[in-house]
C-alpha cells in the first residue's frame, strides 16, 4: 500500500518538469553546480531534490511503526522517550586496578554503562609473561590473566546494577567464564547480570584481525558460548555483531551491513544446527555499527539494517518472537575520521557523527575522544566525549519524537536503495557458498582491502576531504604535541609477578588434568566447552593456559596473503 | 612532512637505478593491517618490489625476512602503542645480524612525543598518518638514494 494516488503523482511529475524548465534551468544557467554528479560515500547517486515520486513505490508497511516489524523506524515503540541510549564509553589500560579507577571516574561523570577494552595479549589468549606479549601488556587495553584479575577489574562495582560490555573476541569464552565465576564468587544472581560480549569471530578474520584458531573451531566456540549464555545468564548478549570493524578496515556502508548480516546468517545456522530454536537465542543477538561521516547515508544505514535483519530472522529462520527480529545496536563514532592535525576539530566530527547515530536510533554509544588519533584517550578527552552525548540528549530536543526523519522523501528513498543493495550482496554470498567458506577463501578480505585502497586514493586526489589535512590547510598548524595518556611501565612486571604467585599457590595438578579434559572435549564437536572452562578458571587456570591447550588441538589460523 | 634521522648512512655515488625492495611488516600483536596493505599497494604502484609480512611477527622474524629477501627498506605500521619497545628490538637485531644498512620506516599511530626516541633507537624515518601517496613514495626513494647501493 502506498499513500499516493496515481493522478497526484502525475500532477507532481508535471510540476517537477515545469520547475526544471523554469527555476532550475535559470539557476543552472546563472551558476553551474559545483560537481557534475553527487553520490553518497558508498557510491549511490544522489538527486538534486527528492519528491513523493521517489518514495511512491515503497510499501507503507516497509516504513511501518517503531517497535514493530520490520522495525525500520526503531526497535522500540517509545525509543528515547522511554529510555535514552546508554552512554557507554569503552575503557581499558594497564593493570585491572588502573582501569577500575577509570570506570569509577566515568560513572561519576555520568556514564550509564561500562565497556572494557582488553590488551592484545588478553585478546589473543596469551598470558602477560608469554614471549609474544613483549611490549604489549596493558597497552591498548586492560591486562587480564586470571579470575583474580577479573575480580580486581570490577572491584567495588555492582554487576547486578550496571551493564558491562566486554570487547573480547577469540578468547571471549574464557573471559565470559571468568566474568560469571567472579559473579558467583560475589553471590550475584545470574539472571540479573546484564552486558555484552563482542565474540564475533568471522569479522576478526576479515577486519579486526585478532585470531587464534582456524575459522571453524572459532565459530564452534561461539556456538558454545551463545548456547551456554542463553541458558545461564539470560540477560547477557553473547555476541555483538560488529560491522564497525568492517568499516574501520575500509568497508563502505553497504559492505558493513551486508557482510555483518552474512556473518549473522552463518552464526544462526551454526546454533540452529545444534538443535536450538531461533527464538531461544536470537533476542540476545546484538550489533555494533559505526557512525561515519556521510550523515544521511549513515542514518539510512541504521534504518536499512534493521529492516534487513528483521526479514532475515522472520523469513530465513522462521523466527516468531518480535524480539528475535529487533535489531539493537551499539554505535561508535568513526575513529578513521579523526586527525592529528588540528585535533580539536575531532570534537566537531564526533558530535556530528553522534547526532547521526541518535537520529538513526542507536541503543548505546561510544563517542571517540578527541585525542584518539594519538593514543588511547585521557580522562579529560573522555569527559568531553561523555558531555557531547549529554548535550545531544539533554539540550537540543532530538529525543522527543521517534524516528524524526522517517517519511523524508530522501531518507526513505535512500533507506530502500541501501536495503536493495544489501540484499544483492547477501545473494552473492549465498551463491558463492556462504560466509564461512568466503572468509576462508579471503573473499571479504579482498573486497575490504580494495575498498580501503580506493578510499585512500580519493584522499590523494582531494576528492575526499579531510578539513585541515588536505583542504583548508593552515600552514602554521602542525600535528600538536598533545598531552597523551601515559603508559605505566610497571604494568608488565606486576602482571608477571602475579602470574608467578598464582601458579605457586594453586593446585597445578588439578589445572593440568582439567586442561586435558578440555582438550578431549574439544575433539568432540557435540560437547559444549563452557562448563569445563568455568571449572578451569575457578581452579585459577590462566587465560594463556586455556587458550594454549586448545591451540594444541586445533592449531593456529593461517592467514591468506591478501594485499 | 616526514621526520627523518639525519644520521642515516651517507650516500655513495649512485649507479643505475635498481628496483627498490621493501618489506612491509606488522610487528607484535597489532591486527590493524589496513594501512600496511594500502602502503604496500602504493609502493607497488610506484614500481617498487613489495613483500608483505602478514600479522603477528616478532622483531626477529621481520629481521630474518628482511635479510633473506635482501630488502632496502622495512616499513612497519604500528597502531598498538608498543612502537617504543618493538622498534627498539627491531633496530637492535638488525645491527646484531649485520643488517644495519636496511632502512627502517615507521608509520601508524605514533605520537610526536615518541619521535625522538624512535629515531634514536635507529628508525630512519617516521611517516605521519595523514601522509599521501607521494610523500610515502618520495620518502623511501630519497632515503634509499641517500644511502646508495650496498
Amino acid at each position: 500500500m502506498t499513500i499516493y494516488a496515481k493522478h497526484a503523482l502525475e500532477g507532481l511529475q508535471a510540476e517537477q518538469a515545469e520547475w526544471e524548465r523554469e527555476e532550475l534551468a535559470a539557476t543552472l544557467k546563472a551558476r553551474a553546480e559545483e560537481k557534475a554528479e553527487y553520490r553518497t560515500e558508498c557510491g549511490i547517486p544522489l538527486k538534486r531534490v527528492y519528491t513523493a515520486a521517489d518514495v511512491a513505490h515503497i510499501p507503507l508497511e516497509d516504513i511501518g511503526f517503531p517497535g514493530r516489524y520490520p522495525f525500520t523506524r526503531g526497535p522500540y515503540p517509545t525509543m528515547y522517550r522511554g529510555r535514552p541510549w546508554t552512554i557507554r564509553q569503552v575503557a581499558g589500560f594497564g593493570n585491572p586496578e588502573s582501569t577500575n579507577q577509570r570506570y569509577k571516574y566515568m560513572i561519576e561523570t555520568g556514564q550509564t554503562g561500562l565497556s572494557t577494552d582488553f590488551d592484545l595479549p588478553t585478546l589473543l589468549g596469551l598470558d602477560s609473561d608469554d614471549p609474544m606479549a613483549f611490549g604489549e601488556v596493558g597497552r591498548v587495553g586492560v591486562s587480564i590473566d586470571s579470575i583474580d584479575d577479573m575480580d580486581r577489574l570490577f572491584e567495588g562495582i555492582d554487576l547486578e546494577k550496571i551493564s558491562v560490555s566486554l570487547t573480547i573476541n577469540p578468547s571471549a569464552w574464557v573471559i565470559y567464564a571468568m566474568f560469571v565465576a567472579v559473579a558467583e564468587r560475589r553471590g550475584y544472581d545470574f539472571t540479573r547480570l546484564t552486558g555484552t560480549l563482542q565474540a564475533d569471530p568471522l569479522k576478526e578474520y576479515v577486519a579486526q584481525k585478532e585470531w587464534i584458531y582456524p575459522v571453524r573451531p572459532a565459530v564452534r566456540l561461539l556456538r558454545d558460548l551463545i548456547i551456554h549464555c542463553t541458558n545461564t545468564t539470560p540477560k547477557m548478549n553473547p555476541i555483538s555483531l560488529s560491522g564497525y570493524h568492517l568499516s574501520d578496515v575500509g568497508g563502505n556502508a553497504i559492505q558493513e551491513i551486508a557482510f555483518i548480516m552474512a556473518f549473522t546468517i552463518a552464526y544462526c545456522e551454526e546454533v540452529t544446527g545444534a538443535g536450538i530454536d531461533i527464538d531461544d537465542f536470537a533476542p540476545r543477538l546484538s550489533f555494533f555499527f559505526i557512525s561515519h561521516q556521510d550523515f544521511f547515508e549513515q542514518i539510512c544505514k541504521f534504518r536499512a539494517a534493521r529492516r534487513v535483519y528483521a526479514r532475515i530472522m522472520a523469513q530465513r529462520f522462521g523466527a516468531k518472537k518480535p524480539e528475535s527480529m529487533r535489531l539493537r545496536v551499539h554505535v561508535q563514532t568513526a575513529a578513521m575520521s579523526l586527525t592529528k592535525i588540528e585535533h580539536t576539530n575531532n570534537l566537531m566530527r564526533t558530535a556530528i557523527q553522534a547526532l547521526g547515530a541518535v537520529l538513526g536510533g542507536c541503543q548505546s554509544m561510544h563517542t571517540n575522544g578527541l585525542d584518539e588519533a594519538f593514543a588511547i584517550p585521557t580522562e579529560e578527552a573522555m569527559k568531553l566525549a561523555i558531555r557531547t552525548q549529554q548535550i545531544i540528549r539533554d539540550e537540543i530536543n532530538v529525543t522527543s519524537v521517534v524516528d524524526p526523519l522517517g517519511g523524508s522523501y530522501f531518507v526513505e528513498s535512500l533507506t530502500s536503495e541501501m536495503e536493495r543493495q544489501i540484499w544483492e550482496v547477501l545473494e552473492e554470498v549465498d551463491r558463492l557458498g556462504g560466509a564461512v567458506k568466503l572468509v576462508e577463501d579471503g573473499w571479504f578480505q579482498q573486497k575490504l582491502a580494495d575498498s580501503a585502497y580506493s578510499t585512500f586514493k580519493l584522499f590523494d586526489t582531494g576528492e575526499k576531504i579531510s578539513v585541515g589535512v588536505n583542504s583548508n590547510v593552515d600552514a602554521s598548524s602542525s600535528s600538536a604535541e598533545v598531552e597523551i595518556h601515559p603508559y605505566d611501565e610497571n604494568c608488565t612486571n606486576l602482571q608477571c609477578l602475579r602470574l608467578k604467585e598464582l601458579r605457586a599457590t594453586r593446585d597445578t595438578g588439578l589445572v593440568q588434568s582439567l586442561l586435558a579434559e578440555l582438550q578431549d572435549q574439544a575433539r568432540n564437536e557435540d560437547v559444549n566447552l563452557l562448563p569445563k572452562t568455568i571449572e578451569l578458571v575457578k581452579a585459577r587456570a590462566t587465560l594463556g593456559e586455556i587458550c594454549g591447550a586448545l591451540r594444541d588441538v586445533w592449531g593456529n589460523y593461517d592467514e591468506p596473503n591478501i594485499i | 612532512m616526514t621526520t627523518q634521522n639525519n644520521s642515516a648512512p651517507a650516500g655513495t655515488t649512485s649507479s643505475a637505478p635498481q628496483r627498490i625492495r621493501v618489506l612491509v611488516a606488522k610487528l607484535g600483536l597489532d591486527g590493524h593491517d589496513r594501512g600496511a596493505k594500502v602502503v604496500a599497494r602504493i609502493l607497488r604502484d610506484a614500481g617498487m618490489e613489495v613483500i608483505y609480512s602478514g600479522l603477528y611477527k616478532t622483531p626477529a622474524q621481520v629481521v630474518d625476512a628482511a635479510i633473506q629477501e635482501d630488502v632496502d627498506v622495512i616499513g612497519v605500521s604500528l597502531l598498538s602503542g608498543s612502537h617504543g619497545p618493538l622498534f627498539g628490538a627491531l633496530c637492535q637485531q638488525l645491527r646484531d645480524k649485520g643488517a644495519g644498512h636496511v632502512l627502517v620506516v615507521a608509520g601508524g599511530v605514533i605520537p610526536e612525543q615518541d619521535y625522538a626516541g624512535l629515531l634514536e633507537s635507529g628508525v630512519n624515518a617516521i611517516v605521519p598518518q595523514e601522509a599521501r601517496s607521494e610523500l610515502i613514495v618520495t620518502t623511501i626513494r630519497d632515503m634509499v638514494a641517500a644511502r646508495g647501493p650496498i
